[in-house]
């Protein structure tokens, strides 16, 4: 006989009031475990989402340039010793602290060409990485490979293209390989090929006009990101699109708040249920407990024994909490997700989580009960004696 | 030996103040059994659990082979209770999802030694008071007197030099009766001391001497002869 079989033995014995505490701490424990759950895989699907709507850094080459673009009515630009931005600098981006964070890096060479006498504006993408930054993208035809063009709705209904017709640029013939379904956006205007034949095509070896950067924020600091590209590309702008990131950003942060609210409230039951039976419990066994005074348990004996059995039905609440919790969580992307199949993967931190906060607060809350068992004053709890 | 000395118990305070116990001296002798007799309210429960090392004393102290056991901390009268006490009640107080030899083994839990030693100790202490093969039985399936021979296996599994019964044959029969107390006698035998109150003439005469109390205070003490010729 050990302090630890007696504490089997009572709970076993007392299945009732054990079911009572585990299911006090599963309830506890499970919602908070679903509402992380739940938060983490919808905030996941939420930033997935946000990602659709694009870039949302730009890295431009550093210039004294003055826009005189106002309300979408262009007046030309005055610029003052406009820098270079080298496609070979980019690496260096992919260096920075927070690049596990660059979803996707489109460099673009923009410059304007003339096709059946009429200027347009030729842009060479890494149509690899402008598909993930601009995944709205529609195309009739195939993407171009070296030498071919993707003409936007209204550049191409502006010059009378359609797929398979040649244009020459620069004394160079380019077939249009797709037309870009409307976007309604700046890419309608402009013809799009690779980014080598583009800088072949403006005489810009090496160089781009600009670069998109699409990055998944949930954890990082976007304005941290936007100093750590800026430090690597000293002759490069580097600008936050402060909406969508502030969106995003928002969105996240109410999942959290609210996911922290309701856990907390959930814990303090979770704990009141435990510390109300427990010490139901402990009073009941007010003659057992004043026996193993009497026949020299000391109080830490009583204490152990109350805690041990804390700690028992502790430990089944974190694992039987986190199970039941994934299922719950599954059942409430069904019911409150937009994307019913948001991925909900087994998470050893977020199980581990679970036994760890179960234990914290099926343990603190029986600290007061099994004090009060311990100080229980043995020849009160027989008064046979 | 346990000696009381100049032992007062009062509860309350002021006007409210009860005297339980008041200036009592006694002197238990090791191997004696000695028991204490009185009407309800006179103190002898009070004073048990005075020697039972729960109840500290207004005044006086208690002294068993040489140790003043009120001096000691809570903790320290804990662990004495362990090694010099073994207690039987009146309500038996199995703890009931125990087995009998899980509550023999009771007063060995906090124990450092190894579970089969403990298993086996139980066993024998269960086998001294005649229920062997009985080990794995519950409490609510056994009748009273083998409760009391239960409680008396837990008290003394641990070989304590000292057994304090608070009228330990009071819920049961009279043949019963009868069967505990000559357990009792035979442990005294075994040079265990025995100190047991009880307010049945039959059960007294089983004891080297009585010590009567009322209204807190020893009035007399009688030998075995007086007390048998007096249940007669």
């Amino acid at each position: 006989m050990t302090l630890k079989q007696i504490a089997i033995q009572n709970l076993l014995r007392r299945k009732g009031k054990a079911m009572l505490i585990l299911l006090g701490l599963v309830l506890g424990i499970g919602t908070v475990i679903t509402v992380i759950s739940f938060s983490d895989a919808v905030t996941g699907d939420i930033n997935h989402k946000l990602e659709k709507y694009g870039a949302n850094i730009l890295i431009v080459p550093r210039t004294e340039n003055l826009s005189l673009n106002y309300g979408g009515i262009q007046m030309g630009g005055i610029s003052f010793d406009m820098q270079e931005l080298r496609e070979s600098d980019l690496t260096a981006v992919k260096g920075i602290k927070y690049a596990k964070n660059i979803a996707a890096m489109g460099p673009m060479a923009l410059g304007a060409v003339r096709i059946k006498e009429r200027p347009v504006m030729l842009a060479g993408v890494d149509f690899e990485e402008a598909l993930i930054l601009k995944p709205w993208w529609k195309i009739d035809g195939v993407q171009p490979v070296a030498g071919g063009l993707l003409a936007g709705a209204e550049a191409a209904r502006v010059l009378g293209l359609a797929v398979g017709d040649s244009v020459t640029i620069a004394g160079k013939k380019q077939s249009v390989t797709g037309l870009l379904k409307p976007t309604g956006s700046q890419d309608d205007q402009l013809l799009f090929t690779t980014l080598p034949a583009a800088q072949d095509l403006l005489d810009m070896p090496g160089r781009v006009s600009m670069v998109e950067v699409a990055a998944l924020c949930t954890a990082c600091p976007i304005e941290e990101m936007v100093k750590q590209i800026g430090a690597v590309l000293p002759g490069a702008k580097v600008m936050a699109i402060q909406q969508v990131v502030k969106g995003r950003m928002e969105t996240l942060s109410q999942f959290k708040k609210l996911s922290f609210g309701v856990s907390v409230i959930i814990i303090l039951i979770g704990s009141l249920v435990v510390l109300v039976t427990m010490t139901g419990s402990v009073r009941e066994r007010k003659e057992e407990i004043g026996v193993f005074r009497a026949i020299g348990f000391r109080k830490q004996h009583v204490m152990r024994i109350i805690l041990m059995e804390a700690t028992l039905i502790a430990i089944s609440a974190g694992i039987v909490g986190y199970l039941l919790s994934m299922g719950a969580t599954r059942v409430a992307l069904l019911f409150f997700a937009d994307n019913p199949h948001v991925a909900l993967p087994w998470n050893l931190t977020l199980a581990a989580g679970a036994l760890i906060m179960s234990l914290v607060v099926g343990v603190s809350a029986s600290i007061y009960p099994a004090l009060t068992a311990a100080r229980m004053d043995p020849n009160d709890a027989l008064r046979a004696l | 030996m346990m000696i009381g000395e100049h032992l007062t118990k009062q509860y309350g305070r002021g006007d409210a103040t009860v005297t339980a116990i008041d200036d009592m001296n006694f002197v238990i002798e090791q191997g004696e059994f000695v028991g204490i007799m009185g009407e309800s309210g006179a103190g002898k429960s009070t004073l048990l659990s005075i020697m039972g090392a729960m109840n500290a004393p207004s005044e006086g102290a208690l002294i068993v082979d040489g140790i003043d056991v009120y001096n000691l901390g809570q903790e320290q009268r804990a662990d004495f209770r362990r090694e010099f006490l073994g207690f039987v009640f009146q309500s038996f107080h199995l703890i009931p999802y125990l087995t009998l030899e899980e509550n023999a083994m009771l007063p060995l839990a906090t124990i450092r030694m190894p579970q089969r030693q403990k298993r086996t100790m139980a066993r024998e202490a269960l086998a001294a008071v005649g229920l062997e093969g009985k080990n794995k039985r519950l409490p609510h399936q056994i009748s009273g007197g083998e409760k009391e021979r239960t409680a008396i296996a837990r008290a003394i599994v641990n070989q304590p030099p000292i057994i304090l019964a608070d009228e330990p044959t009071g819920n049961l029969d009279s043949r019963t009766s009868g069967e505990v107390m000559e357990l009792l006698q035979r442990l005294r035998e075994d040079g265990t001391t025995i100190v047991m109150v009880t307010h049945s003439l039959e059960c007294a005469g089983y004891a080297d001497r009585i010590m009567q109390v009322a209204d807190g205070r020893m009035v007399e003490a009688t030998g075995r002869k007086e007390t048998t010729a007096q249940a007669a």
